[in-house]
């Protein structure tokens, strides 16, 4: 049911096009309104290969919505072939053609045997958000452009994490995800990003994992992957930041993926040693400062509010104040992402909030006790409330006005201490 | 024109002025078919992403201070509120003032779409005026309510007494007009229709109407207005409320974009008399001393203009005329909304620039007065012509344009396009800020920055080297026409 959106964070389904974008060399065909893309882009970072401006677009006008917009939709389809070159088209259907009954699917049917693949994804905007939409595309592509492989490959992982450019770090975490595989002896396949594209996902069939690092975003897909493919899933729920976490993520995948135990410490003892290294040296501005107290809150996706908690809790030794997801998470999966929030050192629990209605965030922030400075990592709408309460902000969730990040991270050893940059930055900007 | 401010619909550009948004010819033939009232737009059958009209609308109404948009609708419509909330901020920083609008959507779901949600609409309006208590409220449809049917223009009417602000329904279905502008007229018509007031009695004043975007030369322009003894109100970017109930009072109404403000300027003339200054507008040197001029002449201060005029060429004729050595001959494309291509055009050639070809995103035939656009009668009389296009803001066309051409320099003003003249190799200027060559102090900078982007060309080769470009061969050797089709 329509409900009040107020401060709002993610965008509609019809969002997966960027998706598709952060595939290298994929397009998405848009079967929309004329302005769909350029709402649904993002400002900084969208000027790759293929742009946002770019995207092919019925454009649909009112005699569409009429008389139907299948007819331009199959002339768009066949002169984005001839005119702009990829390697794998994605139909995108926005609001207008779900409502008047377009058969979108028989006119993408239409391309079956044209030389370049063409897909197609039903992202109608009142269908969800883009949090679903991202999974929409993922599975479009399993159902209908993966093939069965007899070809396995001997410790190949596809890995899943959240979703790009709705996660303002989801280049750097996926590389560092990446390493941190490759690190335990077994070879990483993603499909986002550089120098990835289709040829890693016609990997996808080979391998002999899925990792899904992500509280809910991709179950879906993982799971068809087994079905379909017969390839077994770990899904961490915890996108692993700092020492705590990213060891237990090491174990738990090399326990899952059968990788020899002292293989799996050495890799964690060489980190962590560095890690602590780092640690030791900048205590003293843990300590010693004015500003930073223990309380803290996060106002992001079911991802960082989840991941930051953890690291701040377990390796920082802060204390949760509220915590609040944003993503609209859906209501099958927010009992057990509550649960992780009660797996916390010392017994610590997490009071969290699944929230979409910003206003009301504002309020819990206002009447919280901190105990002294709010530390608030959140959306940049946090910037201002945070800043009257004379607390610390760090924009680290969409919407993002406050940093520009190209492939900067959070995962990992390395990003746990890319975290603390952030936020020791911002608490030496001031005395007290 | 023949305005009702009595109905909440706003008939598009395309019915009202005869706008186009595809063509491909010369300008000579452009506007002599547009006279004679020939002139026939194309549709495409291949087209790329352009820009929704309820962006232009509902980020101008957004740019008031303290009022709320409901946009109802799904999350995708409503996802301008996270952009709107960002600027409202920082512009009201800027100035020094605070502002709390709110941009807030409806999340509009499946279930929706099937059973209607005026009543849910009709809680989050009483929601929201609750929370924040806006000087006025704008509730705006979207594609999937419109067709729908949602009837928003009742659940106003409904909440009206109870709200106790202004409070008016937008239309801005995105498929109901290829032209974005269209976005514009329905924001000036819905302040028309619920906030401005007829004037009141006795009330004095030396205030003039002057729209714009972002208000980057206000400072200068209240300063240099004083020259007049005019005093500024800008629109809509930090307004109130209560500024806007007052526009029918002030002693005309100027713009900086023709497209942006000739629905309000005529609207005021036609219903309270204030009068709307229509010459080109203050882009270079010619334009700007025309629109002085035209103020000086509609608020009867000329003498003041003129000693202005005189007093400002002193010091920067001598400098512009110096860089323009420098500039003369080099060849260039532009590609703009038609407020800005046709004015850039007569700077371009002021500046001793070639244009060879000029693509404006769309084309008003007429304007609401029934006269060609002045930034053309301009061109025509002063014997300026170069190829030109309607374009839609369709970037393989340009690009398509621009491999043919190969000119010295692109002028770009939509955020995203940029970069696309960049990877050809073209040197391109960025006009983004409306008052780039606003005046004699500004076309003095906009030379000298152009001249700066052509002696350093490093950036475009470096770029240019390294990224391959997204068009196929095939497509550079078709006519950049290839898609247009003659309208039905």
């Amino acid at each position: 049911m329509a409900k009040l959106l107020d401060k709002q964070r993610y965008k509609c389904a019809l969002g997966a096009m960027q998706s598709v974008q952060a595939i290298t060399r994929a397009l998405p065909i848009l079967h929309a309104g004329p302005g769909c893309a350029q709402k649904l882009s993002e400002g900084i970072g969208s000027s790759g290969y293929f742009s946002p401006n770019i995207f092919p677009c019925t454009s649909i006008n009112e005699k569409d919505v009429v008389f139907g917009g299948t007819k331009k939709l199959e002339s768009t389809i066949e002169n984005a072939l001839k005119v702009i070159d990829a390697d794998l088209y994605v139909v995108l259907t926005g609001c207008i053609p779900e409502i008047v009954g377009d058969d979108s699917g028989e006119v993408v049917s239409r391309f079956e045997e044209s030389e370049k693949p063409v897909i197609y994804a039903p992202t109608a905007g009142f269908k969800g958000n883009n949090f679903k939409g991202h999974e929409q595309v993922v599975n479009a592509i399993i159902d209908q452009y993966l093939k069965k492989s007899d070809k396995k490959q001997k410790g190949l992982v596809n890995i899943w994490a959240d979703v790009p450019y709705q996660d303002l770090f989801w280049l750097g975490n996926l590389r560092e995800l990446e390493k941190l595989v490759a690190e335990l002896g077994l070879t990483p396949n993603t499909i986002f990003g550089y120098n990835r594209g289709i040829e890693n996902i016609n990997k996808i069939p080979e391998a002999e994992f899925n990792l899904l690092v992500s509280p809910w975003v991709g179950l879906s897909s993982v799971k068809k992957l087994e079905k379909k493919f017969g390839i077994p899933y770990l899904h961490y729920k915890t996108l692993p930041i700092g020492a705590t976490e990213t060891s237990k993520f090491l174990r738990e995948v090399g326990k899952f993926t059968g990788v020899e135990e002292a293989k799996v410490e050495a890799v964690i003892k060489e980190h962590e040693d560095y890690f602590y290294y780092l640690i030791e040296r900048y205590a003293d501005l843990f300590l010693e400062n004015r500003v930073i107290n223990k309380q803290f809150t996060v106002v992001a996706d079911a991802q960082y509010s989840l991941a930051i908690t953890k690291f701040l809790v377990n390796d920082i030794g802060l204390t949760p104040a509220k915590q609040f997801v944003v993503d609209d998470t859906p209501a099958n999966y927010r009992e057990s992402i509550a649960e992780e929030f009660k797996k916390l050192n010392f017994n610590i629990e997490a009071d969290v909030s699944f929230e979409t209605d910003g206003y009301k965030i504002h309020e819990e922030i206002k009447n919280h006790d901190y105990h002294g400075y709010p530390l608030v990592l959140g959306g940049y709408y946090e910037k201002e409330i945070t800043e009257s309460l004379n607390g610390n902000f760090i924009n680290i969730s969409w919407p993002v006005q406050d940093r520009v990040v190209f492939d900067n991270f959070y995962a990992g050893y390395a990003g746990g201490i890319r975290l603390l940059e952030d936020i020791y930055t911002v608490a030496v900007s001031r005395f007290n | 024109m023949a305005v009702n401010l009595n109905k909440s619909n706003v008939a598009t550009r395309e019915n009202r002025i005869g706008s186009i948004t595809g063509y491909v010819g010369t300008l000579k033939d452009l506007a002599e078919k547009s006279e004679c009232g020939t002139l026939k737009g194309c549709s495409r059958c291949f087209s790329q992403s352009s820009t929704c009209l309820s962006m232009c609308g509902l980020s101008q109404l957004a740019a008031i201070r303290d009022v709320a948009i409901i946009h109802h609708g799904p999350a995708g419509c409503s996802v301008s509120g996270a952009g709107s909330y960002y600027m409202s901020k920082v512009m009201a920083k800027k100035r020094g003032v605070t502002s709390d609008t709110v941009y807030v959507g409806t999340d509009m779901n499946e279930n929706d779409t099937i059973f209607g949600s005026t009543a849910s609409l009709r809680k989050v309006i009483l929601e929201v005026n609750e929370r924040y208590s806006p000087k006025a409220i704008f509730v705006s449809s979207s594609c999937a309510t419109g067709i729908i049917g949602e009837d928003i223009d009742s659940i106003v009417d409904d909440v009206r007494d109870e709200v106790g602000v202004p409070i008016v329904a937008v239309h801005c279905e995105g498929f109901k007009s290829r032209i974005w502008a269209t976005g514009f007229d329905i924001s000036d018509h819905a302040v028309l229709q619920e906030i401005v007031k007829p004037p009141r009695e006795g009330v004095k004043t030396n205030k003039i109407n002057f729209k714009n975007f972002f208000e980057s030369a206000r400072p200068e322009i209240i300063e240099m207005f004083k020259n007049f003894d005019l005093d500024p109100v800008f629109l809509y970017c930090n307004s109130t409320v209560e500024e806007l109930s007052h526009l029918s009072e002030s002693l005309a109404t100027t713009c900086i974009c023709g497209t942006l403000g000739n629905y309000l300027g005529n609207v005021l003339e036609e219903k309270y008399g204030v009068p709307y200054v229509r010459t080109i507008n203050q882009c270079g040197i010619k334009g700007f001393e025309t629109w002085l001029r035209e103020i000086g002449r509609v608020t009867d201060r000329s003498d003041k203009v003129e000693k202005y005029i005189e007093q400002e060429r002193a010091i920067y004729i001598p400098q512009i005329e110096e860089v323009k050595k420098q500039l003369e001959g080099r060849t260039a494309v532009l590609g703009m909304g038609p407020g800005y291509t046709f004015e850039v055009s007569r700077v371009l050639d002021e500046l001793g620039i070639k244009v060879v070809w000029a693509l404006a995103w769309h084309y008003d035939k007429k304007y609401e007065n029934g006269e060609v656009p002045p930034s053309m009668k301009y061109l025509l009389e002063n014997d300026i012509d170069f190829e030109t296009s309607v374009a839609d803001q369709q970037n393989y066309e340009v690009m398509n344009i621009l491999h043919k051409y190969n000119p010295d320099l692109y002028f770009s003003r939509h955020p995203g396009s940029t970069v696309w003249a960049i990877k050809n190799g073209t040197p391109a200027v960025y006009v983004a800020d409306e008052y780039t060559m606003f005046g004699y102090k500004h076309t003095l900078e906009f030379a000298k920055s152009i001249l700066d982007a052509i002696n350093n060309r490093s950036f475009e080769e470096n770029l240019a080297r390294r990224s391959k470009l997204p068009y196929t061969d095939w497509w550079y050797k078709q006519n950049v026409d290839t898609f247009l089709e003659e309208a039905k």
